[in-house]
């Protein structure tokens, strides 16, 4: 299709899904309406679930299974990344450079690794009270890892980066998950049945599987971006272009 | 006026689709799939809220404190995660193409080649 008819199709359809969408909104609750019936009764539960955290209570006790699949597919597309930026036959590689970095930035990179790692397991461990959670936390703490990467350079995040551990945490949070699951039917319930002891409102220890799940999550989302990032960096600093590279300009 | 919030969900939704369109760059396209995602982030927490609710956490606040819906937040959340998964994937296909076709406009990626 040609570029104008595309443009010409797409306001063609952008008109109609905005008289569309505009009608069906007329029809919905009020925006900031009291009612809301799901919202009030996941509150209930994960106050008799003694999760001081109600999005963590939905996502990892409530909806555990829904998480399930969630981090199925951030496991899977860290797979499918790795797969797509492997080391082709014809790539060269090289030496990453030596970069030069201010010693005001070196020192302020220096302070912030184990701060930033720190607030990450914070945030992990501390999901089911507070917000944050795996998701939020392994985030946090990939993060912490590559400000050496700013604040050094690659070669001294290639030294405190150790990718094949990182391989194995990534699979293995996202299989602790699994089996926590079946913690639930060994104890005569359903497949992740919230049935550990869920201790008392508001402690670290509440909230029964939600903190181990948290934990997992946090595992595998830490490594998993981390390996990710990886694959991206080696492109950008190790991977030189093969020499036939750039020819034929997509046909 | 309260169906404002609800409008600017579609009018972001829309923003990104005419970006992805227009685009000249897959790696412009991939930003523009992440702005037309970010507009269901915008629906779902519009639809989610109620006047006067606070987060819902109770660590520190009294039982009865009238929060938020959290089921649509505990689902912006599943969207933030997928959707950076996505762009990951899509952005090493990027690069892919860059190096077998030596291009990044969508436009010029005509033939098949194996």
């Amino acid at each position: 299709m040609s570029r104008s008819a595309r443009i010409r199709l797409f306001w063609a359809t952008a008109v109609v899904f905005a008289a569309v969408y505009t009608l069906a909104c007329t029809g919905l609750p009020h925006f900031g309406t009291a009612v809301h019936p799901y919202g009030t009764r996941a509150v209930a539960t994960s106050l008799r679930q003694r999760t001081a955290n109600v999005v963590s209570s939905v996502n990892f006790d409530q909806r555990a299974l829904d998480t399930l699949g969630e981090e199925s597919i951030l496991f899977a597309s860290v797979l499918g990344t790795l797969v797509l930026l492997r080391r082709a036959r014809d790539e060269r590689v090289g030496p990453p450079q030596a970069g030069r970095v201010l010693p005001s930035t070196r020192l302020l990179g220096l302070v912030m690794v184990p701060i930033t790692l720190l607030t990450g397991v914070y945030i992990v461990a501390h999901g089911q009270l507070s917000p944050g959670g795996g998701f939020q936390g392994g985030v946090i703490l990939a993060t912490g890892l590559h400000m050496a990467y700013v604040a050094a350079d690659y070669r001294v995040l290639k030294r405190i980066r150790p990718l094949a551990v990182l391989d194995l945490a990534d699979a293995l949070g996202a299989g602790a998950f699994v089996a926590l699951g079946f913690a639930g039917l060994i104890a005569g319930g359903a497949y992740l049945q919230n049935v550990l002891p869920l201790g008392t409102f508001g402690q670290l220890s509440s909230g029964g599987l939600v903190p181990l799940l948290n934990a997992a999550v946090g595992v595998e989302v830490g490594s998993g971006i981390i390996v990710l990032l990886a694959s991206f960096l080696d492109q950008a600093v190790e991977v030189r272009p093969a020499r036939n590279s750039g020819s034929g300009g997509g046909t | 006026m309260t169906m404002l919030p609800f409008l600017a969900a579609g009018w972001i939704f829309l923003a990104g689709v005419y970006g992805m369109v227009t685009s000249r760059d897959i790696i412009h396209a991939v930003g523009c799939l992440a702005v037309t995602q970010s507009s269901t982030y915008v629906l779902l927490l519009t639809v989610g809220y109620r006047r006067g609710g606070i987060a819902p956490y109770f660590t520190d606040t009294p039982l009865r404190t009238r929060t938020v819906d959290p089921v649509v937040q505990a689902l912006a959340l599943t969207d933030v995660v997928v959707g950076a998964t996505v762009t990951a994937l899509l952005l090493a296909l990027a690069i892919q193409i860059r190096k077998r076709h030596g291009t990044v406009d969508p436009d010029a990626l005509t033939g098949l080649k194996g």
